[in-house]
């Protein structure tokens, strides 16, 4: 990944855990696949039931779709389980923007190519109001130059990555290959501490 | 240099660290259950690859499983296949599972402290948020998520930050009837559900030195409500006497040196820490929440936040929260009636928490409107109950002793508040649907949470002993 341009989905709410991005009653699954479909499950459905859907909720209304998901601060806080990151992934987002991420859930994301984008609080809740006022909003996404732009406008900040997940989120590079890389050295390590 | 505890640990543990990057941290112990290490497995597979230490990693099933008739296979078909994978996998890969059945099954998080696999100065992951829980022992411990777990059983090793670091010192001695969780659940109310995010925290101070290893359990359980990374306390005599003797604790001149080494665990007095907190013990009351994250919590005495009191850009969240809670701001929380009692979870599930509830309930009988889940952590506390006669006294209140798991605090098995109803609960999380959709948590100490069986309302256990 290196630019997403897209509009995006607006959750205003604060807090988001993951028990409401992946309820657990749904981690029963023991692949990665599939969780998409339950996403935010009981905030998109009334009683549990695919058929009535919650109007008043933003990924069932129509006029806000796209590769971006835009939540309020601490977004993902809670269970470690990554089957939140999973979900967000499978519902097809690639990026997600707040003012604050919870650690567990920010590291998840990470390793799952799923790109969290921390802004300020002023940004964030101007990027709400611009959504709101016009859904159709582009906003631009690029990781190489660590920047989130509302497009119509212009207006843009910064964010921040560490720089070896940035080039790990370019190249598709995960810290599993990583670390299986460095057998030697960690077989080493163990041997020095005994 | 001085360092902190959590710096003496962190430094013996890194492998190497990547030039603007993260470091290697390596795992002294990885725990893992059934819910989030199947995917984990699988990618060993597809890599083609062993699990390095087996002999570090320890299996239980606890978040999937019945907490009545254990002995008979598991009902919910997704559920029981869940579980068989956790043992076909701990089968092909040489890890030991103590799964159902087995007299050391229980809460991941409560067996591994009982069983002395938990030890001062380890690093300890799972995955599961409530890792933090075994940083009472003085240990950096902290939940991971499923990618991690994988590189955790395939390298022994993660990828970490190293984090800042809070220290929280609680002065001073609690009020009677004030527990451990009444402790930290009056820090996430000072601190938020986000306060402490990318912290370590160090809790310090008289009142945490007074506490049981059970109490300090409770503290680090919390850690993670309130963002932190993990929470930890140093070790000290009343850590050496809990872990002394158990199963898998050093004997003998391993103990004698493993003792020495563990004494240096502490943080030197001149050592600095990103931010710092002073609380007064005496000031903190019996707490319950009243919304839907762990920072939404009130002293007994006091009334829910009036709307008026909160921020005007946090006030649409407080007023979706307090209705999903079907409560009113500026009401009181004391007389707030109850339909259900859990007691059980990672946070209050020890043995020292069923004497507790035991003693205070010995005689009574509970309201008739209300139903109480007593769930222990693990087949050794539900022994230790019986053993006690704990068992009978519960059973005499009219409660339901069930059999370990992680149950209703988080509603993955058929363990469920319904939807509308109001539970008193001794777990760690009050999110919307946490116990069962639509289900309303309170949380709050054990005491609480017995009383309210009793009384059938929230009420304040300092006028009752």
């Amino acid at each position: 990944m290196k630019q997403i341009r897209s509009t995006a989905v607006p959750i205003r709410d604060e807090n988001i855990d993951t028990d409401q991005i992946i309820p657990a009653r749904f981690l029963k699954a023991t692949s990665r696949d599939g969780f998409g479909k339950n996403l935010f499950r009981d905030w998109r459905y009334e009683n549990d039931n695919e058929a009535t859907p919650r109007k008043d909720f933003p990924l069932n209304n129509p006029k806000w779709k796209g590769d971006i998901l835009v939540a309020g601060k601490n977004f993902g806080c809670g269970s470690s389980r990554e089957h939140a990151a999973w979900a967000i992934r499978d519902h097809g987002f690639e990026v997600v923007v707040s003012s604050f991420f919870a650690d567990i859930f920010r590291n998840n994301a990470l390793n799952n190519f799923l790109l969290p984008v921390q802004v300020s609080e002023d940004f964030l809740q101007h990027l709400f109001d611009t959504l709101d006022a016009d859904p159709a909003t582009q906003i631009d996404v690029d990781l190489e130059q660590q920047t989130i732009r509302i497009l119509p406008t212009g207006e843009q900040e910064h964010f921040d990555i560490n720089p070896y997940k940035k080039t790990c989120m370019i190249n598709g590079y995960d810290d599993i290959d990583f670390l299986i890389s460095i057998l030697p050295d960690i077989e080493a390590f163990e041997k020095k501490k005994s | 240099m001085a360092k902190t505890l959590f710096e003496k640990i962190w430094d013996r543990h890194i492998v190497k660290t990547i030039e603007d990057g993260p470091s290697v941290l390596y795992i002294d112990r990885h725990f893992i259950h059934e819910v989030t290490s199947p995917q984990a497995f699988n990618g060993l597979r597809k890599r083609g690859m062993k699990v390095l230490r087996p002999a570090q990693v320890v299996a239980t099933a606890d978040h999937n499983v019945p907490t009545i008739q254990q002995h008979l296979p598991i009902r919910e078909e997704l559920s029981r296949k869940q579980v068989e994978m956790l043992v076909q996998n701990c089968s092909d890969f040489g890890i030991e599972l103590y799964g159902l059945g087995h007299p050391y099954q229980g809460i991941v998080h409560v067996i591994g402290p009982e069983l002395g696999v938990t030890l001062p100065g380890m690093t300890i992951v799972c995955g599961d948020s409530h890792t933090s829980t075994h940083g009472a022992f003085g240990t950096i411990a902290f939940g991971i998520g499923t990618s991690e777990v994988e590189m955790a059983l395939a390298t022994q090793c993660v990828l970490q930050s190293k984090p800042k670091l809070m220290r929280i010192n609680i002065d001073g001695q609690l009020q009677k009837g004030v527990l451990s969780k009444d402790i930290i659940l009056h820090v996430i109310s000072l601190l938020s559900a986000s306060g402490a995010t990318g912290y370590f925290v160090e809790y310090a101070g008289e009142a945490i030195r007074n506490l049981s290893m059970e109490g300090r359990m409770t503290i680090c359980n919390m850690s993670i409500e309130m963002g932190a990374r993990g929470g930890l306390i140093a070790p000290d005599e009343t850590t050496f006497a809990y872990v002394k003797n158990r199963t898998f604790t050093p004997k003998g001149t391993d103990w004698e040196n493993a003792l020495a080494d563990w004494h240096t665990l502490y943080t030197d007095a001149d050592a600095v820490f990103d931010k710092e907190l002073h609380i007064d013990a005496a000031e903190i009351e019996p707490m319950v929440t009243y919304g839907t994250n762990p920072g939404m919590g009130t002293g007994i005495s006091q009334h829910i936040p009036s709307l008026a009191s909160i921020p005007l850009n946090e006030q649409a969240n407080f007023n979706k929260s307090l209705q999903y809670m079907g409560l009113r701001d500026g009401q009181p929380i004391k007389g707030q009636p109850v339909d259900f009692v859990f007691i059980g979870s990672c946070t209050n599930s020890r043995i020292e928490d069923l004497r507790l509830v035991a003693d205070f309930v010995k005689g009574k009988k509970k309201a008739d409107h209300v139903e109480v889940w007593i769930v222990p952590g693990s087949k050794q506390v539900e022994q230790a109950a019986m053993d006690e006669g704990i068992d009978k006294i519960l059973m005499d209140a009219g409660f339901m002793l069930r059999q370990p798991g992680c149950s209703a605090c988080l509603g993955m098995n058929e363990d469920k508040i319904p939807a509308g109803k109001y539970c008193i609960s001794t777990s760690n999380r009050n999110f919307e649907g946490r116990q069962g959709p639509n289900a309303r948590t309170l949380l709050a100490s054990p005491l609480t949470a017995a009383l309210a069986a009793i009384t059938g309302k929230v009420n304040d256990i300092r006028e009752y002993i």
